[in-house]
């Protein structure tokens, strides 16, 4: 404080504002004890069980299946019956109101699965309410209204459905990740078998009650659960058309190489490491948000994360100033409390995977911020992290980390700040924050990513395309584009 | 002429008449922000702590053409002692009325905390030659007000003759004396937030102790966006210069509901240190009596009729 303040007498100031707990009620959801398998519009008993947890209370939530080869079969061979008999033959009309009805029922149900979202994943309440469901609805109305337009989407090209998909999901957006898989595939007139990921599966099994309240037929969608095993058994399905799968790069290359040959269908769509280019003529306070925004929301498990940071180096310092003191400010905690900002790690292993590499940064010499933050005593918490005085070669700028850990490095030039964002195996996305618009235009058309956004990060719209370069993956979700990999053409085979 | 306090980065003197490049604000980015602080859930003693604090902050105002002393009087009762039958609420910071008012306010609040707050230099409009604004100036001031709120030349502004604008503010800055200078921007009037921004730092630099957003004379008096754009620039001058400039939201804030989300933007923008009617007031006319019925509701359980509350 300097002289000019002293002079007055100052009304003390209050030590702190805390908040008090604001959480959403858990009364909304009911659940089973136990959940089998939703294969042909039935509930098939499962053979194996594991428990599925709160990530954020380590308490248990529910027995569920772990699918069988022979379970998943079967799930196939119910998608089967029910493409071959009855759903390719209704009119594309029917379908989309099918679709209408689930996207009209998640909106009227979103604050049951918003919580239900939070609870199984450990994602702030207020991101699983204003974005992850707010999305999944837009995703099926989006998709309803293209089922019975396929002819205008591609004209002249004859398109007609695959057959079964067999779609995997991650467990970072589960119901969201559901939708952008589920509403492309009917509305191309596909059926569906879908495993959400092994820690997040209720999302998925209370969206089968969405299916039978839609009174979709039975088999179009079929849901097994389990863990990896269950995803490669589904890969492995000699009666599955196409592969849909969101998830890391290793998983990625192992299903393209087992499909290798065979006709399927595939789309990937799997890690990111992108660049959030802030050049010296941004609106830095906005700017700071976007970079929050890009790499804490959802505690970084996103694949498109903005988590390298490249800061023009004359605006460095008061960049990373900003960005401490926001980081200050961020509520981390109770993953149902209607003021959190950051949840819970969504798993064990995944937090033990952030720690190896946090760990690396420090060890190869980056400087480590974490603000003063207190985590709960049980479950899986990290504390958002900043490394600074990263050098490109540090493994904390090569490696997707899947966690609230950004690193920050800087460039001279705009072309510097091309060849750095690029100098990754990944392209998923990348932001550019100026306010210049010729500039914006420059570096999209030099960036390697699959979105490059402006003076915003991790937006998201169901007409958008959303996809991958390089070793992110191949294959568009969203858009007109999102229902190419769900079609058949003139002039292409089969699998079969 | 007042020596011009120290400045910001990118704000060197002498101040030509076009201004430095201050930085530029996103608007959608901004809006974003502010709406997503607005949605803070502030339950049970946090939103006592809030509603308790909106009192001792307000700024209570009567700025119409027939205010009368009686009226006045009323007023100062009223901030005083907002709640006769709750001697537990504060008194608010200041009452806010016209020039020709300003005796029988400092009649009437003597001895008591509350401030008398004068708007000055041909408010609202601000059109008027720089003599008679800081003749007004200086009789508020003789008169016993101790704050001024003043309006910024908003057709300089527009012109682009900011230095016209600043040297203004300075010569209002030293016409007040020991009173504090509240420099209102009208920021309905300035178009985007890049204006509000520059108006900020600009008023700031010549020396406000306050910035505030509007006369509440004009549709479009105080938001949640603008008001964190002129945060921003407070804590822009904080990092680089060590002053702590106050912001004075006015126009538009009726309910409680909106003064807690005011304060939660101020709480996670500038921190816990300028949760002080030293450095934020709330300028509102009707907002009072909704804290008051809030505070009771929050004590007693049940909502009391508006009957309840006096209308003033």
């Amino acid at each position: 404080m300097t002289d000019l303040e002293r002079k007055h007498d100052r009304t003390p100031v209050p030590k702190e504002w805390a908040y008090a707990p604001a959480p959403e009620s858990r009364d909304v959801v009911s659940l089973d004890e136990r959940y089998g398998h939703y294969v042909g519009g039935k509930w098939l008993e499962p053979s194996e069980t594991y428990t599925t947890i709160s990530p954020a209370t380590e308490e248990p939530l529910a027995e569920v299946g772990q699918a069988t080869p022979e379970e998943v079969e079967a799930a196939v061979a119910a998608a089967r019956d029910a493409f071959e008999n009855g759903w390719s033959g209704i009119s594309a009309a029917e379908r989309a109101k099918y679709l209408f009805r689930i996207a009209r029922i998640l909106q009227e149900r979103s604050r049951e699965f918003a919580v239900l979202e939070s609870l199984n994943g450990g994602k702030p309440i207020k991101e699983s309410r204003d974005v992850d469901l707010p999305l999944a609805a837009a995703h099926f109305f989006y998709y309803a209204g293209w089922a019975d337009k396929l002819e205008y989407a591609f004209p002249n090209r004859r398109p007609r459905p695959v057959g079964v998909a067999g779609q995997i999901i991650p467990w970072n957006f589960p119901l969201l990740m559901l939708s952008w898989k589920i509403a492309p595939a009917l509305a191309a007139g596909n059926t569906v078998v879908l495993k959400p990921a092994e820690t997040t599966p209720l999302s998925a099994l209370l969206f089968a009650d969405v299916l039978r309240q839609a009174e979709l037929p039975p088999g179009v969608v079929n849901i097994v659960t389990g863990d990896g095993r269950t995803g490669a058994a589904l890969v492995k399905s000699e009666d599955v058309d196409k592969i849909a799968f969101t998830g890391s790069t290793d998983v990625g290359k192992a299903i393209q190489r087992e499909l290798a040959g065979t006709g399927k269908k595939l789309t990937l769509e799997l890690g990111g490491k992108a660049a959030n280019i802030i050049f010296d003529d941004a609106a830095l306070d906005q700017a700071v948000e976007g970079i929050v925004n890009g790499i804490y929301f959802n505690q970084g498990h996103v694949c498109c994360a903005g988590s390298r940071l490249l800061v023009q180096e004359s605006i460095y310092e008061p960049v990373v100033e900003k960005l401490k003191r926001r980081l200050t400010t961020l509520r981390v905690g109770d993953p149902l409390d209607k003021n959190t900002d950051v949840g819970a790690i969504n798993s064990e292993q995944q937090l033990e995977k952030i720690r190896e590499l946090v760990e690396s940064g420090e060890q190869e010499g980056a400087e480590i911020y974490q603000p003063p933050c207190r985590l709960p005593e049980k479950g899986y918490w990290f504390v958002p992290t900043v490394f600074t005085n990263v050098a490109q070669s540090y493994r904390i700028a090569q490696e997707e980390i899947f966690g609230p850990v950004l690193s920050v490095l800087t460039f001279r030039t705009p072309e510097e700040a091309v060849e750095k964002a690029n100098n990754t195996p990944y392209g998923l996305s990348a932001g550019v924050w100026t306010e210049k618009g010729s500039r914006i235009l420059w570096m999209a058309e030099r960036l390697r990513a699959g979105v490059v956004w402006a003076n915003t990060f991790n937006r998201f719209d169901p007409s958008s395309p959303f996809g991958g370069y390089k070793e992110s993956g191949f294959g568009r979700e969203g858009g007109r584009h999102g229902l190419e990999p769900y079609l058949r053409f003139d002039n292409e085979p089969s699998h079969d | 002429m007042a020596q011009a306090p120290v400045l910001p980065r990118g704000f060197e003197l002498p101040l030509e008449p076009r201004l430095p490049r201050v930085g530029s604000v996103d608007a959608v980015a901004l809006e974003e922000r502010a709406a997503s602080l607005a949605k803070r859930s502030i339950k049970r003693e946090a939103k006592v702590f809030a509603l308790e604090l909106a009192v001792r902050m307000m700024d209570l105002t009567t700025l119409e053409g027939q205010d009368t002393p009686g009226k006045v009087a009323a007023l100062a009762s009223k901030a005083i002692r907002p709640d006769p039958s709750d001697a537990g609420i504060p008194s608010v910071a200041a009452i806010c009325v016209y020039p020709n008012l300003v005796p029988s306010a400092v009649a009437r609040v003597e001895g008591t905390s509350v401030k008398v707050a004068s708007v000055a230099t041909a408010f609202p409009s601000g059109q008027s030659p720089i003599e008679t604004k800081l003749e007004e100036v200086r009789w508020v001031v003789e008169h016993g007000a101790d704050e001024v709120d003043m309006v910024i030349d908003r057709g300089a502004f527009l012109s682009g003759r900011y230095a016209k604008v600043y040297d203004e503010i300075v010569q209002v800055k030293e016409a007040s004396g020991d009173a504090h200078l509240k420099v209102i921007l009208e920021v309905a009037e300035l178009g985007t937030y890049d204006n509000v921004r520059r108006a900020s730092l600009l008023a700031m630099a010549a020396g406000a102790d306050f910035i505030k957003t509007s006369t509440g004379k004009l549709p479009g008096a105080a938001t949640l966006p603008v008001t964190l754009c002129m945060l921003e620039a407070i804590r822009d001058v904080y990092e680089e210069t060590g002053r702590m400039i106050g912001m004075k939201p006015a126009g538009g804030i009726r309910q409680a509901k909106q003064a807690v989300q005011y304060l939660v933007q101020l709480h996670e923008t500038l921190g816990v240190e300028w949760l002080t009617p030293d450095l934020y007031r709330l300028g509102a006319s009707s907002l009072l009596n909704d804290v008051l019925m809030q505070l009771r509701k929050e004590k007693t359980g049940a909502y009391q009729s508006p009957d309840y509350f006096t209308v003033d």
